[in-house]
């Protein structure tokens, strides 16, 4: 019996498959498309940072975890943790 | 070099004179082409800096925890009216109106200011003059004229001015916004295909355009591979489309990739106003107007990247927008691709090149070669096989001059300006 000839796009699809067994059957979906809605989206909350700085007034601050870029649980984030916005004073290589 | 300098656009304003870059910095960089009398007969004029202003800056958005990139996503130019020049920039969430004009006189020989602008003693003062306006070193200024804000929740992808020079709109993932460029402060939305429970959402909106003659006219196209065109006369809100072009897909062919590959990462009206182009991952697609079952041309760009998408998915390329555009008289269209190359189909003859923009492979002044990439097996001389391509160097932003053959291409951080060769 003949066997039927795989196109290049699901041999590809079977690659992939083989690799992240977890990959989900609807790549276009709300998953996906989820993402790409909340890019940019970071980590600090001011709302939470203000509710948990008045409620730990009185009890001993949680410090920073060893990754200090990662702010996200009990450690309370401030400005300073966000990474540095670069400067846009450098004038453009193209007008140079 | 700079992440900053990466170019995110390119756009000819309507005479050609003038050639625009945005770049992830947020500056916008004008370059200006020499006029004719400056040039020997046997080329056309060189493209020079003209103007750089910083468009839009970084922002964070603390109510949302949203960090908005200063990064130009779409610059469009106005069509001269007077003197000064005016073209629409925006980034993710804010478009602004900027004008452009130059100065090359100043007034001299006031009678109360001294020439750096201190004021005289009037007593001092025992004759009067009549100042003048002299000669002085081209400035060229750039001025925030409108600054159209707050009226998208998600991230701008396309901004598109009217025919009637009057109204422009500006689309996000979700939804398509209509503005008059006298007013800032309110804008209609023509479109909206955000779902009541997100978790239906299953499309987005990836471009769209107002046609070039029809002023009641404009397309978006989406993530699924559509194109809906819609009439602004039929309803206020313009959600049921008049016209629903797509291409019926093969259920065999049918894969993880299938929906991914087909997003339209760009769509653009011909000049002529008859035909649209879109460009997916692997192809561009003419399309009439008057025919929404089928494209009715349909060029390969990178087919041999098909048997790569497990990697090219793996690190993101698959998901890389590139732009097309067409010539001057809609006989040729552009687009890039891998490897700093760039690929121009010649509707009529049907004959398609690839060129690469790269200065160490590219002398100035000499005629581009020809490139040509090996798909498998035995590779010939001065090919390239795919494995060897640079999946970092993508031509995602190409322009064509209106009139004539003069092309801008932008390579990650450099812009390339490629004219016919003249006789």
């Amino acid at each position: 019996q003949e066997k039927e000839a795989v196109t290049p796009e699901r041999a590809e699809e079977a690659k992939l498959k083989a690799k992240y067994p977890s990959l989900g059957h609807k790549p276009g979906g709300s998953d996906f498309l989820m993402k790409r809605l909340q890019k940019g989206q970071k980590y600090f909350d001011s709302g939470d940072y203000n509710m948990a700085k008045a409620k730990m007034k009185n009890k001993q601050l949680p410090s920073a975890g060893p990754d200090k870029n990662l702010v996200t649980g009990d450690h309370i984030p401030t400005p300073q943790d966000l990474p540095q916005r670069k400067s846009s004073l450098v004038t453009s290589k193209l007008a140079g | 070099s700079y992440a900053a300098d990466i170019i995110s656009t390119v756009e000819f304003n309507h005479s050609g004179e003038l050639l625009a870059t945005g770049d992830k910095g947020g500056r916008v960089v004008i370059f200006q082409q020499e006029q004719e009398n400056k040039t020997p007969s046997h080329s056309r004029g060189e493209y020079n800096v003209y103007s750089t202003f910083q468009s839009h800056e970084p922002e964070f958005d603390y109510l949302k925890s949203l960090e908005i990139e200063e990064k130009i996503n779409k610059i469009r130019w106005l069509p001269q009216k007077n003197a000064a020049q005016f073209l629409l920039s925006t980034n993710d969430k804010t478009i602004k109106l900027w004008k452009i004009s130059e100065r090359d006189k100043r007034p001299e020989g006031y009678n109360l200011k001294e020439e750096d602008g201190r004021y005289r003693d009037p007593t001092t003062v025992t004759t009067l003059r009549v100042p003048v306006f002299r000669p002085m070193d081209l400035m060229v200024e750039a001025s925030p004229r409108r600054i159209f804000a707050n009226a998208h929740t998600y991230h701008i992808n396309s901004i598109s001015i009217n025919s009637d020079y009057e109204t422009y709109l500006s689309a996000d993932d979700l939804r398509i916004n209509l503005w008059h460029l006298e007013i800032t402060d309110r804008s209609f939305n023509i479109v909206d295909i955000k779902p009541a429970n997100m978790e239906e959402l299953t499309e987005v909106i990836t471009a769209a355009e107002f046609h070039p003659n029809s002023c009641n006219t404009f397309v978006y196209s989406s993530s699924k591979g559509t194109i809906r065109l819609c009439d602004m006369r039929a309803s206020a809100l313009c959600d049921r489309h008049s016209k629903l072009f797509e291409e019926p897909e093969d259920p065999s062919n049918r894969s993880f990739f299938s929906e991914i590959i087909s997003s339209i990462s760009d769509v653009k009206f011909s000049h002529s106003g008859r035909y649209m182009m879109t460009r997916d991952y692997l192809s561009v697609k003419i399309w009439d107007l008057n025919m929404e079952n089928r494209p009715v041309e349909t060029y390969q760009v990178h087919e041999y990247l098909r048997s790569k998408l497990c990697s090219l998915y793996e690190n993101d390329c698959i998901f890389d927008k590139f732009e097309c555009c067409w010539n001057g008289s809609d006989s040729i269209v552009m687009t890039g691709s891998y490897n700093n190359f760039f690929r121009m189909f010649d509707r009529n003859t049907k004959r398609d090149i690839t060129l690469e923009a790269s200065r160490e492979n590219n002398k100035p002044r000499t005629v581009l070669k020809p490139r040509k990439v090996c798909a498998s097996g035995k590779r010939k001389k001065d090919e390239i096989s795919v494995d060897s391509l640079d999946f970092n160097k993508k031509i995602l932003h190409t322009a064509w001059h209106p009139k004539e053959n003069i092309i801008a291409v932008a390579t990650t951080n450099n812009l390339y300006i490629f004219q016919d060769k003249m006789n």
